[in-house]
């Protein structure tokens, strides 16, 4: 306990929550990791020409955006700590902006799909092999319930901005910023396997 | 020692029920998760009643095949889901692991009242889902593909409130895992913790890697049946089986979430009452390590007649057989704690004696479970459900009620009725063994689960057992009306009246606001008990 606790409020303890609560989230993708590697195992060619029917460059694009996000989001967090709260805040708004354009894209990228006719059980998509049907299936449920990772990240740090600008959050005081830092690496590191997995490998 | 109404004077400015649904206080929290949970559990009995009494003739006898899919659905769903899952951790555990650590509350309280809020919300639904939409769901507590996604009886809802319970869960596994890391009294190291901490140590381990398995499995059974993916559905390419894979990797582990607090009761109660430090302190701590890990790797036992590679089926088979070896190491050590003890057979004592003669009978059936030929044999028969009632109501359930007992004049500040509450466990006991072990009978001759109808051959062992549902029954209420009385009737206990040696009993009963006046400062170990029967210091 010793110096990390500071105003009653014990910040390792409260990062070891946080991890504790990584964890769980990466055993919830881990279930739709391991559909994948069985579907994939048993559809080897199909789930290659399925690949094909994604764009890579929007698919890197919205890479980039992300990494880039988890960038201004570890800065936003060390300038709050040397006290430049001004820049700090700068940071953090240009996370939540990029994690808008992010969903921006993954939405324009979703809509063209569904306007080709490819979506769950869609009369077009059921007449391809079994395969495509799996992999259609397994990027639309994996990259959605991503979607909704990084919605509720964003949600936390438009939060977190209000705090800062409050002064809830200050220099002497930022471990719930760190969390929600955290919690966007984590979100960020998923995308980062999901985009191989359903854009690269073809 | 502030004596008096301890805790319940301190009520944080809020008036009645507000000051319950809305405490922090760890305290409370754990009282009102006991009475939540125990609301629920009265409702599982009595659709457990029903069914056993359904069962009493052959064909239709009270409801129709359809109402009684819907009974076993929801004792099933509300028994797993709403009692024995959060169970004693959440309540027992909620009330006891700061006092035994010598802490003022969790790491995370508002985190605490959070999960009760995520519990009760999951509950209400679980039970809206009997009264709304095309009618209760009919799919049995596992929610098994393809039929939990064609039937059109209400799955979603009863999808969704589990997925909700067991978020409440890993938040309560979060929260202990924090608090056992971080808010040790001083000079409590790792291995002055009392065992009923260790077992909610690798409890709460087992929630939070378990449970989010279950969340994307239920997940996935709403995506299908809204959307239609086809992740289950072989006309799609998918795989029924992955569904069942996916199930048992959570609710293998779920079965620790059940049992490993329940043998954390035991093992402090065991001490108390022998006045015996308790033997093989560590092998205790680390088999509980042991059962959380090793449980992760067996869940292929529940699907040997699901369709798997012989590799695989003895793998999973000869895991499941390393299970029973820590399991085996606690039972030793318990029976040898005892060993040249002052024995002092109350109450709490007498249901300990009785979860190790259930819990042994229910373990050992399970190897007969877990081996690949007699498998085949009893798969889906009584013979399963007569096994994990054993473990679950004869382990987890007499634990519960001694724990109860045990701890109740801390909780309360009062004794119960010590005659009342031997007399209410003879008739526990009695139907318990009436109720369910002929179903070891009626499993072994083939007789399968779940089934409303039955050949007349059967109807013998059958009578037995609906008689024994009703004897049980009569235990419950005579022990529960036992408890509830002596809230407000029951004698003053004073601080420690089983002379107990662990930080609990150091305080107030009921304890203080804050728990201890002074933070103790920790010097030995959890149990020290001279020879021949007196405390020392």
């Amino acid at each position: 306990m010793k110096d990390t606790v500071l105003a009653g409020r014990d910040t390792a303890g409260a990062k070891l929550g946080m991890w504790l609560f990584l964890f769980t989230e990466i055993l919830l993708f881990g279930g739709m990791f391991l559909l994948y590697a069985v579907d994939r195992a048993k559809h080897a060619a199909e789930f290659h020409a399925a690949a094909e029917g994604l764009n890579r460059f929007v698919g890197a694009a919205n890479t980039i955006i992300l990494l880039t996000s988890s960038l201004t989001m570890a800065l936003s967090i060390a300038e709050l700590r040397s006290g430049r709260r001004e820049r700090s805040l700068m940071f953090q708004s240009l996370t939540i902006l990029f994690g808008c354009i992010f969903l921006g894209v993954k939405y324009f990228e979703w809509t063209a799909k569904i306007g080709h006719g490819i979506f769950p059980d869609s009369p077009k998509l059921m007449k391809l092999p079994k395969g495509q049907i799996l992999f259609y299936g397994l990027y639309f449920v994996m990259t959605g319930l991503h979607g909704v990772h990084v919605l509720a990240g964003i949600v936390v740090l438009v939060f977190m901005l209000i705090s800062t600008i409050n002064r809830r959050i200050t220099h002497h005081d930022y471990v719930r910023i760190e969390n929600s830092g955290l919690y966007w690496h984590l979100v960020d590191t998923i995308w980062v396997y999901l985009f191989p997995l359903f854009y690269l490998i073809t | 020692m502030s004596g008096g109404t301890g805790f319940y004077s301190a009520s944080g400015g809020r008036r009645g029920i507000r000051s319950w649904i809305f405490s922090t206080d760890h305290k409370r929290i754990g009282i009102l998760y006991l009475f939540s949970i125990f609301s629920f559990f009265a409702i599982g009995v009595t659709f457990g009643l029903l069914m056993r009494l359904e069962l009493i003739a052959p064909g239709k006898t009270i409801v129709e095949a359809s109402t009684y899919n819907a009974f076993f659905t929801l004792h099933g769903v509300i028994m797993i889901f709403l009692f024995i899952i959060p169970g004693i951790p959440v309540s027992l555990g909620n009330f006891f692991l700061p006092l035994q650590i010598g802490s003022r509350d969790v790491a995370f309280p508002r985190i605490n009242l959070l999960s009760w809020w995520f519990y009760i919300t999951g509950g209400l639904l679980a039970l809206l889902s009997l009264f709304t939409g095309d009618g209760p769901p009919d799919t049995g507590w596992t929610f098994y593909v393809p039929y939990s996604i064609k039937t059109g009886t209400n799955v979603t809802l009863a999808v969704s409130a589990a997925f909700i319970l067991g978020m409440s869960s890993i938040l309560t596994g979060i929260n202990f895992i924090t608090t056992i890391h971080r808010m040790r009294a001083p000079g409590m190291g790792w291995f002055r913790i009392p065992l009923f901490v260790w077992s909610l140590y690798a409890t709460a381990w087992v929630q939070i890697l378990a449970t989010p398995v279950l969340g994307i499995t239920l997940l996935l059974v709403i995506v299908e049946r809204v959307f239609s993916v086809g992740f289950f559905d072989p006309a799609k390419g998918g795989d029924p089986i992955l569904f069942q894979h996916l199930f048992w990797i959570y609710s293998h582990p779920a079965v620790y979430i059940m049992i490993l607090p329940a043998m954390g009761v035991v093992t402090e109660i065991i001490p108390v009452f022998s006045r015996r430090n308790i033997f093989g302190y560590k092998a205790i701590a680390f088999s509980s390590m042991a059962i959380a890990s090793v449980g992760y790797f067996v869940w292929g036992h529940h699907m040997f007649t699901s369709g798997m590679s012989d590799t695989a089926r003895a793998l999973f088979s000869f895991i499941t057989f390393i299970v029973a070896v820590p399991s085996g190491v606690k039972v030793f050590n318990w029976v040898a704690s005892m060993y040249k003890g002052s024995i002092r057979v109350d109450a709490p004592l007498l249901f300990v004696f009785s979860f190790i003669f259930l819990f042994s009978i229910g373990g050992l059936t399970g190897l007969i479970n877990g081996a690949l030929a007699t498998n085949i044999h009893i798969h889906g028969t009584y013979f399963i459900v007569a096994h994990f009632h054993y473990v679950m109501f004869g382990g987890n359930g007499f634990a519960f009620l001694a724990g109860l007992h045990y701890w109740f004049p801390k909780m309360s500040g009062r004794l119960y009725n010590e005659k009342l509450s031997k007399i209410g466990w003879g008739f526990l006991f009695a139907g318990f063994n009436a109720l369910y072990f002929p179903m070891f009978i009626l499993g072994w001759q083939g007789l399968p689960r779940r089934y409303y109808d039955y050949l007349p051959k059967f109807q013998g062992l059958q009578v037995v057992s609906t008689v024994g549902s009703w004897v049980l029954v009569t235990g419950l209420i005579i022990i529960f009306w036992n408890l509830l009385r002596s809230v407000k009737k029951g004698p003053p206990s004073g601080p420690n009246p089983w002379g107990g040696t662990t930080l609990e009993w150091k305080t107030g009963s009921p304890p203080p606001d804050e728990n201890f006046e002074e933070i103790p400062q920790v010097t030995r170990g959890p149990y020290y008990y001279r020879e021949g029967g007196t405390t020392e210091a």
